[in-house]
């Protein structure tokens, strides 16, 4: 039902979960709405002001308060225990990481750290590149988000996924991407002029095509 | 006793009425004048916010591109005749701050507010009047303040109307340097003008009831104004002391804000969302209760279910303090916070859903009337439903990770202020007009507006919600940058279109202002047949508010049809032998 609605195709392991939880407030909402639109234009037709009509002196009921009252409740706080889980995957803990890289955003650019030949992160040999990020498919991938200067927001319209970069503090992210492809990592938070137009690519590629983009990277860091 | 007072002091004030002119329309202490003062300087603000808009629309549909009318406008708003990258974030910001705080505020609570309270409740002025009238002046330099940011260099503030820190608290991340400065100062003057108005409301509303006014007799829109003037009191504090501490970053060398010195950026959101969240309901509760007073005057009928609608207000005011984190579901706060965020949203839905079933009850079995304030006032209904159940999808952090910051959002809040709060404002313009001016405003030339405004305003806002399901991020500029925007492009054109025609619209509305004040049928004391004491007063009252003593109140204020009555209203003033003794 989703593509329908303009939603990007969705290539994270926790994007079903957030898309299924879409469509069913998508629905306690339709229905909701239909409920009330409907009542309310039966009311308006059926009880129109006309000659000789006085309206019923009617000052309440208080059982129906009750019952819409808890029944509204009830549904509400059901929605947050189910939507409860689903959030802790995604920003609580999440898997242990394959792949490591530090994100760092600045006024208008995504900086992607890689590890270097070593494999480890904070070392003298790793690369960073602009707006170029290039995953392995199927694998976890972890990010520490950082920002040199305001605050940015990292989203992936295709994972589904969002977090603010914020300057002085070091935010852990995760994702797995399940398909190969390109897409886009717009920033999401106002960051001054440049913000319109602030993007890098997520490139998602097989095992072999990452290592063989990373060695190319080595291979350039080192010219 | 107070009212006893308020008398004697009111029938002082009639015996010398020859003022003069600067101090009937000018500086004038009479809370009816005040609150046009504060109608006329918010429709001067609005026909800037909106024309901000336009401009916002335009450029979204035809971004980068020249248009000749531009150069009438001053640097900080064009450059070379195009909205650039740069003020177009001063456009989006001066659009939010003059809607927000020059327009939807001072009508809601500085016009409503001042007029309706002492005649609604009997009284002959406010408690304070000459606070009453510093409090109108202050606001209008804030609103001198704001306007001239557009005149110094760099232009007016480009941060968005929440103003995150550290892009709001150093210059050269905005490039905007004494446009911000500006914006602080002049928030921080309206909030003393705002706090100068609650602490008049509550005292007058507490102390100067007439005879029989109990809290429970008073209508639901003096209740919500009630409630909004202690949210305004409450929280308007935190939003100035978060105001200075940038204003010290900016200009003192402080670091509150900036993690270079120790400081901290999401402290900012706190204190702004603190503030901004029951900020959220002081523009909407007055609304609602503009919306029980005509709903329940044109459906002939009581209020469905009086004081669960009182308690509803109260609980929604309650668990607005309680929320502002779901502002900041993405902003690095500890995610756990976030569930319980989530858990305290969803509960405030609950008193909104009692407030929209109640309005549903009000009208079953009615004898609906449709007035251009009805039709108003039941548009703000099946509105509000709208954004009210869009914001449960926000509600859910995880769905809200992927729609935060997109055009989803900025449906969902125009349908609650323009949706809500503004149509809230057509109907009770529309509604209280004769008793402000003494002439009724236009029927045809209103239902002309209600209904263009109505279909543009959909046309405008809804399918916003698909652009922000498709991604589309807010705040930007120009969204053909992006690729996977692309097939997103001619719902924003559809958009813009129809948004010139909802601005346009707005004319309509102007012009029977204008033409009802010169040429309107004269109105009688109770054009409506409205049960609430105002419709005791002359149209338009005079100095004192009743010429005669302050007529006492015998019933509650929804008594549509009762059976104790032959004709369909029974006043709360009018003296029915058997209910004067209850009276006493």
């Amino acid at each position: 039902m989703l593509e329908y609605m303009y939603f990007p195709h969705d290539v994270s392991t926790f994007g079903p979960q957030i898309d299924w939880l879409f469509s069913l407030i998508f629905w306690i909402v339709v229905i909701t709405w239909l409920a009330v639109t409907i009542t309310m234009a039966v009311f308006l037709v059926k009880y129109r002001s006309r000659p000789g009509r006085k309206a019923e002196y009617i000052e309440g009921n208080t059982r129906l308060e009750v019952i819409w009252t808890s029944a509204t409740a009830v549904i509400m706080i059901v929605l947050a225990l189910m939507s409860r889980s689903t959030w802790a995957e995604v920003k609580e803990n999440g898997p242990p990481g394959q792949v490591f890289y530090n994100v760092t955003a600045k006024q208008f650019n995504w900086e992607i750290t890689y590890p270097g030949p070593d494999g480890k992160l904070g070392t003298k040999d790793d690369v960073t590149v602009e707006n170029e990020m290039h995953v392995p498919v199927n694998q976890v991938v972890r990010i520490d988000l950082a920002s040199k200067d305001v605050i940015h927001s990292f989203f992936v319209p295709n994972l589904r996924l969002k977090q603010d970069a914020v300057p002085g503090r070091v935010i852990k992210v995760w994702f797995e991407a399940t398909k190969t492809g390109t897409y886009a990592i717009p920033c999401a938070e106002l960051c001054g002029f440049g913000h319109s137009g602030m993007q890098g690519t997520l490139t998602v590629e097989s095992e072999a095509d990452f290592q063989k983009w990373l060695k190319d990277q080595y291979a350039n860091a080192n010219q | 006793m107070s009212s006893t007072a308020a008398i004697a002091i009111g029938s002082a004030h009639a015996e010398h009425h020859e003022l003069g002119f600067w101090r009937t329309y000018i500086f004038s202490q009479d809370h009816k004048m005040i609150g046009r003062q504060f109608l006329f300087m918010a429709l001067f603000m609005m026909a800037i916010g909106g024309l901000m808009a336009m401009l916002m629309r335009l450029d979204l549909a035809w971004p980068d591109t020249q248009f000749s009318f531009l150069r009438f406008f001053p640097q900080s708003v064009q450059n070379d005749s195009a909205i650039t990258a740069a003020t177009y974030n001063s456009t989006l910001t001066m659009h939010a701050t003059i809607m927000i705080f020059f327009v939807v505020m001072p009508i809601l609570v500085g016009c409503f507010g001042n007029f309706l309270i002492p005649l609604m409740i009997g009284a002959r002025d406010m408690a304070f009047p000459k606070l009453n009238m510093l409090s109108f002046w202050v606001g209008a330099v804030a609103g001198v303040i704001m306007l001239s940011s557009y005149f110094v260099p760099g232009g007016p503030a480009a941060a968005g109307w929440t103003s995150y820190a550290p892009l709001s608290a150093v210059p050269i991340y905005t490039g905007v340097d004494w446009g911000q400065n500006l914006w602080c100062i002049s928030i921080i003057v309206l909030g003393v003008s705002s706090l100068m108005g609650a602490i008049n409301y509550i005292t007058t509303i507490i102390n100067m009831r007439t005879k029989g006014m109990y809290f429970f007799r008073m209508p639901l829109v003096i209740w919500a104004l009630f409630i909004t003037a202690i949210l305004l009191l409450l929280a308007l504090p935190v939003l100035t002391t978060a105001l200075a501490l940038l204003l010290f970053d900016r200009m003192g060398g402080t670091h509150f804000f900036l993690p270079a010195g120790g400081g901290e950026p999401i402290l900012w959101q706190h204190l702004f969302w603190f503030f901004g969240h029951p900020e959220v309901y002081i523009m909407i509760l007055p609304a609602m209760g503009i919306a029980s007073e005509i709903i329940a005057t044109f459906s002939r009928k009581p209020i469905f279910g009086y004081r669960a609608m009182v308690y509803a207000i109260c609980a929604i005011a309650g668990l607005s303090w309680m929320v502002w984190g779901h502002h900041m579901f993405q902003s690095g706060m500890d995610p756990e916070l976030g569930t319980g965020f989530m858990l305290s949203t969803m509960v405030i839905a609950v008193p909104s859903a009692i407030k929209t079933f109640n309005w549903l009850g009000t009208l079953y079995k009615g004898n609906i009337h449709y007035t251009t304030a009805m039709l108003n006032a039941l548009s703000f209904v099946a509105m509000f439903v709208i954004g009210g159940l869009s914001g449960i999808f926000m509600a859910c952090t995880p769905v809200d990770m992927y729609i935060h910051d997109t055009y989803f959002i900025v449906a969902h809040i125009h349908y609650v202020l323009f949706g809500g709060s503004l149509f809230g404002i057509f109907a009770g313009v529309t509604y209280w007009y004769p008793k402000m001016f003494g002439r009724m405003m236009n029927e045809t030339l209103g239902k002309i507006h209600f209904w263009i405004t109505f279909v543009a305003f959909n046309c405008t806002f809804f399918p916003m919600h698909i652009l922000g399901m498709g991604g589309h991020m807010r705040r930007i500029y120009n969204p053909t940058q992006y690729d996977f925007l692309k097939p997103l492009e001619p719902i924003n054109m559809f958009i813009s279109i129809s948004a010139f025609v909802l601005g346009s619209a707005q004319f309509i509305f102007l012009a029977n202002m204008i033409w009802s004040y010169f040429k309107g049928e004269k109105a009688s004391e109770n054009p409506w047949n409205a049960n609430t004491l105002e419709w005791s007063a002359p149209s338009p009252p005079g100095h004192g508010n009743w010429p005669g003593p302050i007529p006492a109140v015998y019933r509650g204020p929804y008594e549509y049809s009762s059976p104790e009555s032959e004709a369909d209203h029974l006043p709360q003033w009018q003296v029915v032998e058997h209910a004067t003794a209850a009276a006493d």
